[in-house]
């Protein structure tokens, strides 16, 4: 706002403008005539795209929220009624809801730190000074990363199965009994949160590497001068100067987490016995084959609200933390 | 002794890790080669007792999946050409054209970031069944041609541009559509490049949005059109791993031919401070 009035008013004393105007202008196309302003005709495109196409449902998704939308709204929008709240009492009140919100709940509260460890115990092994391949074993590490979900679901599916797969056959060659993984309901999850760590863990170990490489060495040397074994220095060094990379790494994996979908429905069809039906399975369900879309999008945003709450919770923690003594 | 058996620790451990990250990988790989049944057998079979292509063949003859990895390739360029271009256009826009509440703007962007994809899924869905674009390309397209994670991404590295070159283009007479083609794209090619990486596997990778916006199967995508197949033909275990193969091959030879450009990305976008 501001540069644009500086801008106007250069714009009088000519092309060359003054130089007190000059001092804070980011650049001279501020000078140019406000007719010609082509910052706004280059961010438009991609704006109107933003707006049109997010922000216009997102606000829609709100409004359809408190409706009855239904398969009937599609055919005949008069059908459609203002209920108000009544998607989200019978949110409450719906079983499914509660046991997506649990699964979910599960999978972001056990596959989140899961994984992130691995990330930080793979990091910390690549950021060894002596190793060499480091770049063989990071491409390695992060290929699962780029792979196409569905495809490795149905991969995996196959190395789950109870009686051909790779899995059992060498939990068997150390003498375990063979797990039924993904069609007993108290291992379908844990299943599906180790396809999952397999997964993703390669993208947070290459963000942890650049925030290991960031700590200086010499505050490792004093710290071996004064005598500090591994795991002291991990404890005294490397953890305080990671927190930064590591908050940011935890909080996207959560919310990312908590959008879980692909997996289950590939692999499980949020089952068995709605052992993982998730909360965007659910929204899916009833939006697209049932095609209560008034009742979906209430589904989204207590999501959306969920994630919210858990992020700025995450963002309190990590204050309280940062404070002296806390 | 110590420091050899640290070495040795360190380089098993990394070769564990090798083995569990690749193994669902390369037997994805060799099931797909084995003759029918073979992945079924017990004890595990790890290696095709003979290779044979015929998964591949009845993929692409019986199965029509030429179609669908066809479908995928386009959709995947077009939205990525575009993409590229309208967030490399904006972003330059955020970084070095101001105009009017321009930074209010790009905070708003920001802040929308935290808003789940899924939250727009089902009204999208009815805009674009309402402008007659559901079960087209365009439905696909349409909500991908812009991201607020590519401006960002194109701003950043914008903002490092000297003013000086575009200046001196100004004082020669170059307007800023000739400055724009001849100068940022040029100067802002590398993070072009990790864009359009980004943007490419996204496409190639997402299914969420294909499954609901094309129904009809002549438009599949390859995930797509491997989820549907998975309902079909779930006990045909090595014609499931070709198909996995053919679905994940280009984004694995994407990725390692480019991953420089790639990881560079995830680091740039990392650093928000």
């Amino acid at each position: 706002m501001q540069r644009d009035q500086t801008g106007d008013r250069s714009r009088e004393s000519g092309v060359e403008g003054s130089n007190a105007a000059d001092a804070h202008l980011p650049s001279p196309v501020s000078r140019l005539p406000s007719s010609l302003r082509p910052g706004f005709w280059f961010a438009l495109p991609a704006l109107a795209v933003i707006a049109a196409f997010f922000v216009v449902p997102v606000a829609a998704a709100l409004l359809l929220s408190f409706t009855d939308f239904d398969i009937y709204a599609i055919a005949d929008v008069r059908t459609l009624r203002l209920t108000w709240g009544a998607n989200y009492v019978r949110l409450i009140h719906d079983p499914r809801f509660w046991t997506a919100l649990k699964n979910t709940a599960y999978f972001v509260v056990v596959g989140g730190p899961l994984s992130v460890a691995t990330s930080l115990a793979a990091a910390m092994l690549l950021n060894t000074r002596m190793l060499r391949f480091k770049g063989f074993f990071r491409t390695v590490f992060f290929l699962p990363v780029v792979t196409t979900l569905v495809a490795v679901a149905v991969v995996w599916r196959y190395l789950y199965h109870p009686r051909f797969g790779l899995l059992n056959y060498g939990l068997a060659w150390l003498g375990f009994q063979p797990v039924d993984w993904l069609g007993d309901p108290r291992w379908a999850m844990p299943a599906i949160i180790l396809m999952a760590v397999w997964k993703n863990f390669g993208f947070n170990m290459i963000i942890l590497i650049a925030g290991l490489q960031s700590i200086p060495e010499r505050y490792y040397e004093a710290a071996r001068l004064d005598g500090a074994g591994g795991a002291r220095q991990f404890r005294y060094i490397t953890l305080p100067l990671l927190a930064p990379t590591f908050f940011f790494v935890t909080i996207m994996t959560m919310i990312g987490y908590f959008q879980l979908f692909a997996e289950p429905y590939v692999m499980t069809q949020g089952g068995p016995a709605d052992a993982t039906l998730s909360l965007v399975l659910l929204m899916y369900e009833e939006g697209f084959r049932w095609w209560n879309l008034g009742f979906a999008t209430a589904v989204a945003f207590a999501l959306f609200a969920i994630i919210l709450t858990a992020t700025l919770l995450q963002f309190g923690v990590s204050r309280l933390r940062a404070q002296p003594g806390g | 002794m110590k420091r050899a058996l640290q070495t040795t620790l360190l380089y098993g451990l990394l070769c564990v890790g090798v083995v569990l990250t690749l193994l669902p990988l390369l037997w994805m790989v060799s099931a797909s080669l084995m003759p029918s049944g073979e992945a079924n057998a017990i004890p595990p079979r790890l290696l095709p007792s003979h290779v044979t292509f015929e998964h591949y063949r009845d993929l692409f003859t019986r199965l029509n999946l030429g179609r669908y990895t066809l479908n995928s390739v386009y959709l995947a360029t077009t939205i990525t050409s575009i993409a590229v271009l309208l967030n490399a256009m904006a972003g330059y826009a955020f970084a070095k054209l101001p105009f009017r509440g321009r930074d209010r703007t790009f905070q708003l962007l920001l802040a929308a970031l935290v808003i789940p994809g899924q939250v727009s899924t089902l009204p999208l869905f009815l805009m674009l069944k309402g402008f007659g674009l559901v079960n087209t390309y365009w439905g696909v397209v349409i909500p991908g041609m812009a991201s607020i994670f590519g401006i960002f991404l194109v701003r950043q590295y914008a903002q490092s541009i000297p003013d000086s070159i575009l200046d001196a283009a100004r004082i020669d007479g170059a307007g800023e559509l000739r400055i724009f083609r001849s100068f940022v794209l040029v100067l802002c090619l590398p993070v072009l490049v990790t864009l359009g990486i980004f943007t490419f596997l996204g496409v190639w990778n997402d299914f969420l949005w294909p499954l609901i916006v094309l129904t009809d199967r002549d438009l599949y995508t390859l995930p797509v059109a491997l989820a549907n197949l998975v309902g079909e033909h779930v006990q045909d275990t090595e014609l499931m791993m070709a198909g996995a193969v053919l679905t994940v091959l280009p984004v694995l030879v994407l990725f390692v031919a480019l991953q420089r450009y790639y990881l560079a990305g995830i680091m740039a976008g990392s650093v928000k401070e």
